[in-house]
């Protein structure tokens, strides 16, 4: 026995996680050191997915630029959209009507379920329970099918629209999304019950990838990842746009900083989401859903089919973009990954100077080493799921 | 505090670094001397009133032809504990860019930096592990500088041509009955 032990080698293991790996929820590259099972050292390497949306963006005018955001984040991209369209709007300064507001409230919010239905799904996956990803996912079908039924497509949406949104709701879409709201806390409690007192969940994640709140503070995390910490930031609270001022929701808080903690804000995140949405439909008042500022806004297809001054409008909005005041903006939502902004520097042309996107996915992945060293391998793959990254956003 | 007021205690505390203070719709930006942005960053993090805990976000602009110093470094920085922000924007002349980076102050900077770096080619000096981070290692020029491309060079990344024979020897393998 002794004379095999003598000659053990024992040296540091260098294996390339990704970029080709199921666990790694797209393009990720890690390059772990292992001492053992310890994880010495973590480089995580991005940008597989590159497609240089900033600089498309300067090169596009303000509205041609819209479908490029639904790349970003493509498994919530109505978000994204919401999220564009604010920024363009509080550029241009132009107000948009109380019931678009509602609508891209409750799209944003049916977008949010949908992408933390993925992260639900997927994470859980990873840690080895297969059970609650078939059944969440049918309920995302659910969700994209109403989506269909509200602008033709299911992924890449390009719905909300600068100054409002594209079309109006009609009303059997409502009745089929107040029909899924009134089902849906049903299924959240299939899935807690199958997963938030599991032992083997509780064994994977209590403790696991811990950050303390300074530090998610210092490291610039947001959203679930940021409120798992305990610091109460959430840009819909503090900084409401579009009706998120008007309805009555709690921003759930972890304690500890683990992917416990993190678990159950998300999930608690569904809950608050699926009641937003309740509200939002018992109180969605009348009115237009596209802005009356003729300047900044297309108009409508009907008329540009009729009417030649209409035509002529459309025809300058689209060949040279509207005439933008100077200045620069940077405006954040709340998407499911955490802060979504968008920096706009205009030059009072059509298209944006500078185009910069702040993706919270980008930084999520720049904490993986401070979350991952010193632990387990196996414990990567809990902290990958747990910061909820989705690469298309990352490398823009 | 306000975001003007803060530009104001900026300005008191670096009379010879502010440069110019703007606001449009309700945001306020503070164009500023590169030499000092370290230690002006320190002081924002650290001063009780201040108090700007949060990076937010950093990134370049090439404004090549439009002013006199080529390149920006923009800052955005919020505060969790007041809840106000603050733009900064640091000047950075067009020859062999430099920045103090602000590392030291927040981490979370870390990745911006490199992307910066990346996109513009504006060296950090004092960041740990600065090196290319959305593209590769031995791509040519800076893609977000004004004066690139937008369908990019006219030679392809070398890398490319590797990755067309590797595929093309793929393609011809012969599968055993």
């Amino acid at each position: 026995m002794e004379d095999t032990e003598k000659t053990f080698e024992t040296r540091e293991l260098t294996i390339s996680m990704g970029p080709q790996h199921p666990a790694t929820h797209g393009v990720l590259r890690l390059v772990l050191n292992l001492d053992g099972e310890t994880v010495v050292k973590c480089t995580p390497y991005v940008g597989y997915l590159h497609r240089g949306i900033e600089k498309l963006g300067e090169n596009r005018t303000y509205f041609s630029a819209l479908p490029l955001s639904d790349r970003l984040d493509y498994i919530s991209s109505m978000n994204n959209n919401v999220g564009y369209v604010n920024a363009v709007e509080k550029l241009f300064g132009i107000d948009v009507p109380e019931r678009a507001k509602y609508i891209r409230t409750i799209v944003a919010e049916m977008g949010r379920l949908s992408s933390h239905i993925i992260w639900l799904g997927t994470h859980v996956l990873d840690i080895g329970a297969t059970t609650p990803f078939l059944l969440s996912m049918a309920q995302r079908e659910r969700l994209l099918d109403l989506f269909e039924m509200l602008c033709g497509a299911r992924l890449t949406v390009s719905y909300p629209r600068v100054g409002g949104v594209r079309n109006d709701i009609s009303q059997e879409f409502l009745d089929r999304l107040y029909e899924f709201v009134l089902e849906f806390p049903g299924h959240m409690d299939e899935y807690e019950t199958l997963v938030t007192q599991n032992r083997i969940w509780l064994e994977r994640t209590v403790g696991v990838g811990v950050i303390s709140a300074e530090e998610a503070v210092n490291w610039g995390l947001t959203g679930g990842t940021l409120r798992g910490s305990g610091i109460d930031y959430d840009v819909r609270k503090y900084a409401p746009y579009d009706a998120y001022d008007k309805v009555e929701f709690d921003v759930p808080i972890g304690k500890k900083g683990d992917c416990y903690d993190r678990y159950l804000v998300r999930v608690g995140e569904m809950r608050q989401a699926n009641r937003i949405i309740k509200q939002c439909i018992e109180k969605l008042p009348a009115g237009p859903v596209m802005a009356d500022a003729p300047k900044f806004t297309l108009p409508p297809k009907d008329m540009v089919l009729k009417d030649m001054e209409h035509l002529i409008h459309q025809f300058i909005l689209i060949t040279k973009g509207p005439t933008v005041p100077e200045g620069e903006v940077y405006v954040a939502t709340e998407v499911p990954k955490g802060e979504l902004g968008f920096y706009f520097i205009s030059d009072g042309t059509g298209k944006p100077y500078r185009m910069r996107v702040r993706a919270p996915s980008f930084v999520h992945a720049s904490v993986l080493p401070r979350l991952c060293e010193g632990g387990l391998i196996a414990d990567v793959i809990a902290n990958i799921g747990t910061i909820d990254i989705v690469l298309g956003e990352c490398d823009r | 505090m306000e975001p003007l007021e803060i530009a104001e205690k900026i300005k008191l505390r670096f009379p010879d670094e502010v440069l110019d203070v703007r606001e449009f719709r309700g945001q306020v930006s503070v164009t500023v001397r590169k030499a000092k942005i370290l230690e002006m960053c320190r002081f924002l993090h650290d001063d009780p009133e201040l108090s700007f805990d949060y990076p937010v976000d950093l990134c370049g602009v090439d404004y090549s032809g439009k002013k006199t110093v080529r390149f920006e470094v923009v800052y955005h920085l919020f505060s969790i504990k007041h809840r106000h922000a603050i733009r900064l924007k640091a000047e950075v002349q067009g020859d062999n860019p430099a920045i103090d980076s602000v590392m030291p102050v927040w981490v979370g900077m870390n990745w911006h930096e490199r992307e910066a770096y990346d996109m513009y080619g504006i060296v950090f000096n004092g960041h740990p592990d600065l090196r290319r981070i959305l593209l590769p290692e031995d791509w040519d020029g800076f893609p977000l500088r004004k004066d690139y491309p937008v369908k990019g060079p006219e030679k392809e990344w070398s890398g490319f041509q590797e990755v067309l024979d590797k595929s093309r020897k793929f393609r011809e393998f012969e599968w055993q009955e």
